[in-house]
């Protein structure tokens, strides 16, 4: 494999559980409610998915429990943001403290045992003798896949669907959306709820394929780089596939040109995600000073009925 | 309005509901939480001494103290598979060994952190053993202010009247880490997922080197540096990393099994560093330096208790069994483990010497010259690399 390959591959391994948490957190945020929970919430996946997986052995169950766990912190989450509509930075921040907390506690008697590979390959021999894309896609393990069709589902979902504009109207204008006659609450309900599972699914991603072992804290700060990339991808499920992989790359990237001999310290090649984000959100900044952020217009705000903004 | 102003309040009741449940039962991501041994108290706080042991029992300085009260400092969870789960059976053996019982706090940063809790600590405990290199100034400010107290700190090299230092020649368990993977490889490309460019560090992946020499001249050690002592994603990119640049053997002196679990899927073989980690891939597993510290504890705390403590600086060995290499994984044939125990021998003998010349550094000047041998000292300073590793030492 030459280097653009093993950095290919490096992309998608180490992507796929952003790419899953930058998803949920679209989908949330598109809703108008901020997600700042994403830490938390991979935790409770990688911790679900590590106690479920060593008792039953059985992906389905896995899979299930990780999916309920965020589904109920997702639907704490809303209930806190919609019907309460407490300070949605406060909730999320409470969400990261309590999801790490939480898995830290459930983990203890689990730190540090090995699973085995549990997420199945799909071997798609004939691609073997292909340059690049039998390196990158001969033997994907399912999950991987599954990111690939979310990121279709969810861009048709929300560009293409009358349900997606109702989405968009919510997130805009959560007013005109009600007069039109949308359930802004049960809308916004269901986006964190669906949300919550997709970063619940990241985290258990992580532990399943990329890590397979729990310990506390395993994540180290991707639920706060998905925040970070869902603002990166200005909430469009096809840019933050990009994004995801992209800052997959410059994870990896830090070490080969410590390999190829270079001068640069280590520290400083340890910053490059970082400045990297940096530089690329003020190109980005810069060439669509014109156009809107892309941000929901109403994000952040609760929505109550008649209330003037 | 009036609605909104008792959601509001319900809702911020709701929060610092959680807020409370979460300081309940998260000690583990608190950074000075206590441990949630059974030893050590239930509350999730930092307060850990509130269950110190024993009766209390002033602490007389120059006599012994019948039943000391002992304290210890992680730096992370003593279920990491590594450091500080050695640290953790240490502690578990001193325990059983005295009858006591000790508190530990897990999880304190290197930071202002640390010498708050371990502070607190001091205000009721007898000896406190500070378990990470960087607790030492930390370590030394509150030595300074309990002089009642005794402190051990590990792996530093700052002392004190009431504060001990204690570490191991563990360069002794890499250089036979190294005879193992120069043995084991077949592509001659070795690699070393390093830490921090510290000499700890660097004195282990120059002794890994030598011994991968002793026994294959054309063995080279390619190095990454994490920054980081655990973070196994990082640890799994660096490992990766040196995959692909074709090493076949790796040691990762990390406190997760990340590299080790890479090199698996990879079908290379991998050690790790601190306790046995056969358990996470036994068919790849290489071997590693290992940390034994029970005994170690069981004499300070007993000269604790006999009055007879002394602030000494403490470098354990093979002969007294503070280092040691763990059990060579199943791959590994039968003549290599032959040689690794034979020269283990060696050491435990005192005949030979990880450090005797002629030895280059990387650019092929003599540094230690024939029939010489750098001092425990020299080596504890160590900041060059040996001729056939790849790699950069950040200045």
């Amino acid at each position: 494999m030459d280097l653009i390959t093993q950095l290919l591959v490096a992309a998608l391994s180490s992507g796929t559980p952003l790419l899953f948490a930058t998803l949920g957190g679209i989908l949330i945020e598109r809703s108008g409610i901020i997600q700042l929970g994403a830490e938390g919430l991979m935790l409770m996946g990688a911790v679900m998915a590590c106690l479920t997986y060593i008792h039953t052995g059985s992906l389905t169950l896995t899979l299930l429990a990780v999916l309920t766990v965020s589904a109920a912190l997702g639907l704490i989450h809303s209930f806190l943001t919609v019907t309460l509509r407490v300070n949605q930075i406060v909730s999320g921040l409470a969400m990261t403290l309590f999801g790490t907390g939480l898995s830290a506690y459930l983990g203890k008697p689990i730190t540090g045992t090995p699973i085995p590979g549990a997420v199945p390959k799909l071997d798609l021999d004939f691609l073997d003798s292909v340059p690049i894309v039998g390196d990158l896609f001969a033997h994907l393990d399912l999950l991987t896949w599954f990111s690939f069709l979310l990121v279709i589902v969810l861009h048709l979902f929300i560009h293409r669907t009358s349900w997606g504009l109702h989405l968009r109207a919510i997130g805009d204008n959560p007013p005109t959306a009600d007069v039109m006659g949308i359930p802004v609450q049960l809308f916004r309900y269901g986006c964190i709820v669906v949300g919550s599972m997709l970063i619940g699914l990241a985290g258990a991603d992580l532990l399943l394929i990329y890590s397979p072992t729990w310990i506390e804290g395993m994540t180290a700060g991707r639920g706060w780089i998905a925040v970070a990339l869902i603002i990166f991808a200005r909430w469009n499920p096809l840019r933050a596939m990009f994004c995801a992989y992209f800052f997959g790359v410059m994870d990896t990237i830090g070490f080969k040109i410590q390999l190829i001999g270079s001068a640069i310290p280590s520290y400083f090649l340890k910053m490059i995600p970082y400045i990297v984000t940096i530089l690329v959100l003020m190109f980005l900044g810069y060439r669509n000073r014109n156009k809107p952020s892309g941000s929901p217009e109403a994000l952040g705000t609760p929505y109550i009925r008649e209330q003037r903004f | 309005m009036k609605r909104m102003k008792r959601s509001w309040s319900l809702g911020t009741i709701l929060v610092l509901m959680m807020a409370a449940v979460l300081s309940a039962c998260g000690s583990g991501s608190n950074n000075n939480s206590a441990s949630e041994s059974p030893s050590a108290s239930p509350s999730g706080s930092a307060s850990a001494s509130t269950a110190a042991s024993g009766s209390p029992s002033a602490s007389p300085s120059g006599n012994g103290i019948a039943k000391p009260r002992v304290a210890f400092v992680y730096i992370g969870p003593p279920g990491d598979g590594g450091w500080t789960y050695q640290h953790d059976q240490g502690r578990q053996y001193m325990e059983k060994e005295l009858g006591l019982k000790a508190d530990t706090v897990e999880n304190v940063p290197e930071s202002a952190d640390a010498e708050r809790i371990i502070s607190e600590l001091a205000q009721n405990h007898d000896i406190i053993f500070t378990t990470s290199f960087g607790y030492m100034d930390y370590t030394l400010n509150v030595a300074k202010k309990f002089p009642n107290v005794k402190f051990e700190h590990a792996a530093g090299y700052k002392t004190n009247d009431n504060m001990a230092t204690y570490f191991g020649k563990n360069w002794e368990a890499s250089y036979l880490s190294g005879i193992a993977a120069g043995k084991m490889t077949k592509k001659n490309v070795l690699g070393y997922v390093a830490a921090f460019p510290i000499p700890e560090l660097i004195y282990n992946i120059n002794a890994f080197t030598l011994g991968a020499q002793s026994v294959n001249k054309d063995v080279k050690v390619n190095v990454v540096w994490t920054n980081t002592w655990f973070d196994p994603t990082t640890e799994r990119n660096a490992a990766v990393s040196l995959l692909d640049k074709g090493a076949d053997v790796l040691l990762a002196y990390q406190d997760s099994p990340a590299s080790l679990q890479a090199a698996a899927e990879r079908g290379a073989l991998a050690g790790g560093n601190d306790s046995d980690m056969t358990k996470y891939a036994p068919k790849a597993y290489l071997t590693n330096p290992v940390w034994n510290w029970g005994p170690y504890y069981v004499k300070k705390v007993k000269a604790l208790m006999d009055g007879t403590w002394t602030n000494d600086q403490y470098l354990g060995s093979f002969q007294d069994g503070m280092i040691d290499i763990a059990p060579m994984g199943e791959s590994i044939p039968d003549d290599v483990k032959k040689l690794v125990n034979d020269t283990k021998a060696k050491f435990v003998s005192g005949e030979l010497n990880v450090f005797t010349g002629p030895i280059a550094d990387q650019s092929g000047a003599e540094k230690v010259a024939a029939g010489q041998s750098l001092t425990d000292a020299e080596v504890l300073e160590m900041n060059w690399f040996v001729k056939g590793v790849e790699g950069t030492i950040p200045q």
